[in-house]
């Protein structure tokens, strides 16, 4: 799409004659996020940023629900928003605290404790992009009876802000400034025009704890808060009890801001255990009402679904299922330094290796028979909505092809049928962490390179180490000291800033910043750079949304990345439970809304 | 005997220190951290999990946080989880009663199990009960528990969905219908780790008490013209009991060893399923606890064995 076309779509919507959700759905068949979509039309002032995907809540008098009984098969261990280091501790944390606004399934916007949301119009966002003005919501209480003020909204800036308190949402909040304006309005402020304005306050990272309980446990102290375990929130439910590691319960709050919410009138939110009978204890046996993340082989789920009692959720996501070709060589040492980024890989420095692997990985058939419903094969990175098939690239599975390729690039096979050229013979340690679907994905790929005379040597780390940010380990993802690599990826924000800047050269992983860069492959590309510096400044969406395109082609074109699946998430819900899930918020976002149906 | 009691209490110290620094030394130096998460996730910049990692003193050299944990302890202070930044005495603390309760129960079990038809097979030796008793002591000990749970939970929940698998620690009732929730979700652990038990202490029974029914005093007591009753409690029973107290009081840490399993197959909050969540999470602090926890049941009841032993077998003297 021409930047031209989409300002005309633009000038339509203004007009009246295009709605919303129909712009929003042409965008993602050009590639652009829902939500990215929906900023677009905020910025360029076209109708407010309001949701419209939220369904109709049917009740008018809350409670008389009984029991809704939500089974995690990780437990949460700690309520505090600021400090919960997993997606677990999130969504019991979202039990009780709530954002100023949370995103939507169709990537828009919804009010929860603002009171609408800013846009060009109503005078929320400044035309400059550097700052972003807040209006609250008028008597929401916290469950222990105290005023939701700006107050609260600035403390928690404060809050994640400080170092000393080392809370994960700093990312967040150092580099904004927050000012009260009045009793109910914050103003956000940039220091550069910022187009994805919608971060501090909003979703995940917003959730907003009271200054009241928590003013005298800001930084070193802040682990002692009574509050961390005992939460104090403005949401639909408030806090009975809490096992850390095992089970929260709470009951409905009689002076919740929604009418007629909620439904239920007690809540328990279990946790341990496994997946799989996570799964069978809602579609099988239906003792409990949801079961979140089934991370469970879909053959599996369709058997249990056969039971007639519960049903599958799939929702969409930009989580990236992907393998990694090490553009560095970790088998040779430059000042001490494994994969030191002034390396080429003896192999993949040769554009017709890359290609020839992504021709070997069988996207078609790890999608069929591994992630069924949990994945879709893509050849982009930066991909959402699922739907989303960009013009510019398509992924092919072709042995033959990847064999004369190489052939013609002079790699002939030499003993035991393994290729080689001056020296270099194509056998590749891969690695990835230990999990059942990534170890069969290994395998068919492997099977794949064999017959193209390509040796993988497999590898699996456990995914804690894998994971981990220990600078002592040599197996972890960010160390690479394999030739390829394969994880996911997730993409919490809608927007693909922060998620594309693991491509950028100054993100680079190496020794200077203990392997902290987000650049793993190490592929560099001053095009690359040069896009995504030119986004970060860009405050024209439309131009803005090219670059991230853009982007995502330089980086697939230049072979280090094969991406496999956009990863869904998957959850298992009772037949007659109604819920609102989103893929781009928590789990728990408009818990308020989940009713029954009769 | 006070004197022995305080030697072995003294001896019991250098041991637990040593235990700790084992410990300690594996877990500092065992591979990752409890932040996997986060790194994945690319709105969360690098440098908070690094301080965060600093926050917690990971970074410090294992003798220093060596040092700083055994301070504390001696204090009387567990530390903080990691994970959940609650004291880890409070955690284990909560899970505690839920443990011992499941426990507790399967022990009797074992025991109700055990001690009746061990001895009446041993009285009949070779007898069609006494094989089919051997047959099924065999069956049941070398099935491993978490083979029973989940053949349990398929047979019980899935097939005739009698009983629930998930184990509730806080149910919703009062009076006689929170009893019946309680034994309903009870019964599967508790049997999983009572038959396993009791299948093991039968054939050790068995076998104790053939011992102590081929001696003399049992063949005099027989031909005083005692009772058969009588003499099977009072000549045999009592003698054979003395291996078989000081096996069971041996054996405790290794139940609560077992638990662990079946906890978290059937997602009991008891101590085992902290000590797994905490080691999948690697959160130091509670693995560390819990073990040592651990490391003294097994102190403490190998003292209570070695004190029993002499209690009910005047023969054994302590020096």
């Amino acid at each position: 799409m021409r930047e031209d076309d989409l300002r005309q779509m633009i000038g339509r919507v203004k007009r009246g004659d295009m709605s919303r959700r129909a712009f929003v759905r042409r965008m993602a068949a050009v590639g652009i996020t829902a939500p990215m979509a929906t900023q677009i039309l905020a910025v360029a002032g076209a109708a407010s940023a309001q949701a419209q995907s939220v369904p109709a809540y049917p009740f008018t008098t809350p409670g008389g629900g009984g029991e809704l009984k939500i089974l995690y098969w990780q437990a949460a261990t700690l309520l505090n928003p600021h400090f919960a280091v997993g997606t677990t501790n999130q969504e019991a944390a979202r039990v009780f605290y709530e954002p100023l606004a949370g995103w939507a399934e169709d990537g828009t916007l919804y009010p929860i404790l603002a009171a609408e949301i800013p846009s060009i119009e109503n005078g929320g966002l400044a035309e400059d992009g550097r700052s972003v003005t807040w209006k609250l919501k008028r008597g929401v209480k916290w469950h222990d009876g105290q005023d939701f003020t700006a107050d609260d909204v600035i403390f928690n800036w404060e809050y994640g802000r400080n170092p000393a308190t080392a809370a994960v949402t700093s990312g967040s909040y150092r580099q904004v400034n927050a000012v009260k304006v009045d009793d109910y309005t914050v103003r956000v402020e940039f220091e550069q025009p910022t187009p994805f304005w919608a971060d501090a306050f909003v979703a995940t990272r917003g959730m907003m704890i009271p200054k009241h309980l928590f003013q005298d446990f800001v930084g070193a102290n802040s682990r002692d808060a009574p509050a961390n375990l005992r939460p104090v929130g403005t949401s639909a439910y408030r806090f009975v009890s809490f096992t850390p590691g095992d089970t929260l319960r709470a009951e409905r709050n009689p002076n919740y801001h929604m009418p007629g919410r909620p439904f239920f009138d007690t809540l328990e939110v279990k946790g341990g255990g496994d997946a799989v009978s996570a799964a069978r204890a809602v579609l099988q046996t239906a003792d409990f009402d949801y079961a979140w993340n089934l991370q469970v082989e879909d053959e599996i789920l369709l058997r249990l679904e056969s039971a007639g009692r519960g049903r599958v959720n799939i929702v969409a996501s930009g989580a990236i299922e992907h393998i990694q070709l090490n553009s560095t060589d970790p088998n040779t040492e430059v000042d001490g330094e494994r994969a030191h980024h002034s390396t080429q890989h003896p192999a993949f420095r040769d554009g017709a290796v890359r290609e020839a692997m992504a021709l070997l990985v069988d996207r078609d058939s790890i999608q069929r028979f591994i992630y069924g419903r949990g994945g879709v094969a893509t050849p982009n990175f930066l991909n959402n909505p699922p739907r989303f098939r960009s013009d510019n690239l398509s992924y092919e599975f072709n042995i033959d092809r990847a064999n004369q390729m190489l052939d013609a690039a002079g790699w002939t096979r030499g003993q035991g049928g393994i290729r080689q050229k001056d020296g270099v013979r194509l056998r590749f340690l891969f690695q990835t962490s230990v999990n059942a679907p990534r170890q069969r994905v290994q395998q068919i790929i492997r099977q794949a390179c064999q017959r193209a005379g390509i040796e993988l040597e497999l590898k699996a780390v456990t995914a804690s180490v894998f994971f981990s940010s220990d600078v002592g380990n040599p197996d972890t993802y960010t160390k690479f000291y394999a030739d390829m690599q394969m994880y996911n990826t997730t993409m919490p924000q809608a927007d693909p800033q922060l998620f594309m800047n693991q491509f950028t050269s100054w993100e680079v992983a190496k020794r200077e910043n203990s392997w902290q860069g987000r650049n793993i492959t190490r592929w560099r590309s001053e095009e690359y750079d040069q896009a995504f510096r030119a986004a970060e400044a860009e405050m024209d969406p439309v131009a803005r949304a090219a670059l991230f395109i853009r982007m995502n082609d330089l980086v697939i074109r230049g072979g280090h990345i094969i991406p496999l699946l956009n990863r869904n998430t998957v959850s298992g819900s009772v037949n007659n439970l109604a819920h609102v899930l989103s893929g781009w918020d928590n789990t728990h976002w408009m818990l308020s809304d989940w009713h029954r149906r009769s | 005997m006070t004197q022995y009691l305080i030697r072995r209490l003294m001896i019991a110290i250098p041991s637990l220190l040593g235990i700790s620094v084992i410990l300690f030394t594996i877990l500092a130096l065992a591979p990752g951290d409890p932040f996997e998460e986060l790194a994945t996730n690319p709105a969360i910049p690098p440098d908070v999990r690094a301080n965060l990692r600093a926050s917690l003193g990971l970074d410090d050299p294992i003798h220093q946080r060596y040092f700083a944990w055994l301070f504390a302890m001696l204090r009387g202070e567990w530390g903080y989880s990691f994970v959940s930044r609650a004291p880890v005495g409070d955690l284990i603390l909560q899970r505690l009663p839920t443990t011992l309760v499941v426990i507790g129960a399967s022990q009797i079990l074992a025991l109700c199990i055990a001690l009746p038809v061990g001895i009446y097979a041993a009285t009949r030796p070779y007898s069609i009960f006494d094989q089919i008793a051997n047959t099924l002591a065999f069956v049941g000990f070398s099935l491993p528990t978490f083979f029973t749970g989940l053949l349990f939970i398929l047979l019980f929940s899935i097939w005739l969905d009698w009983l629930p698998f998930i184990y509730r620690a806080n149910i919703d009732a009062t009076g006689w219908r929170w009893w019946w929730e309680h034994l309903r979700q009870s019964i599967m652990p508790v049997m999983v780790l009572g038959l396993f038990q009791g299948a093991a202490w039968t054939r050790f029974v068995r076998s104790a008490v053939l011992d102590v029914i081929r001696l003399d005093h049992v063949t005099t007591a027989r031909s005083k013209g005692l009772p058969e009753g009588r003499v099977i409690r009072r000549h045999i029973v009592r003698n054979a009991l003395i291996p078989v107290v000081t096996l069971v009081a041996l054996q405790m840490p290794i139940v609560f060893g077992g638990a662990i399993v079946t906890e978290q197959i059937f997602r009991i909050p008891g101590i085992g399923s902290l000590l797994i969540s905490s080691i999948l999470a690697n959160d130091t602090p509670v693995i560390m606890a819990v073990t040592f926890v651990f490391a003294i049941l097994v102190i403490t009841f190998n003292l209570i064995a070695d004190i029993l032993y002499g209690w009910l077998d005047p023969r054994i003297s302590y020096r």
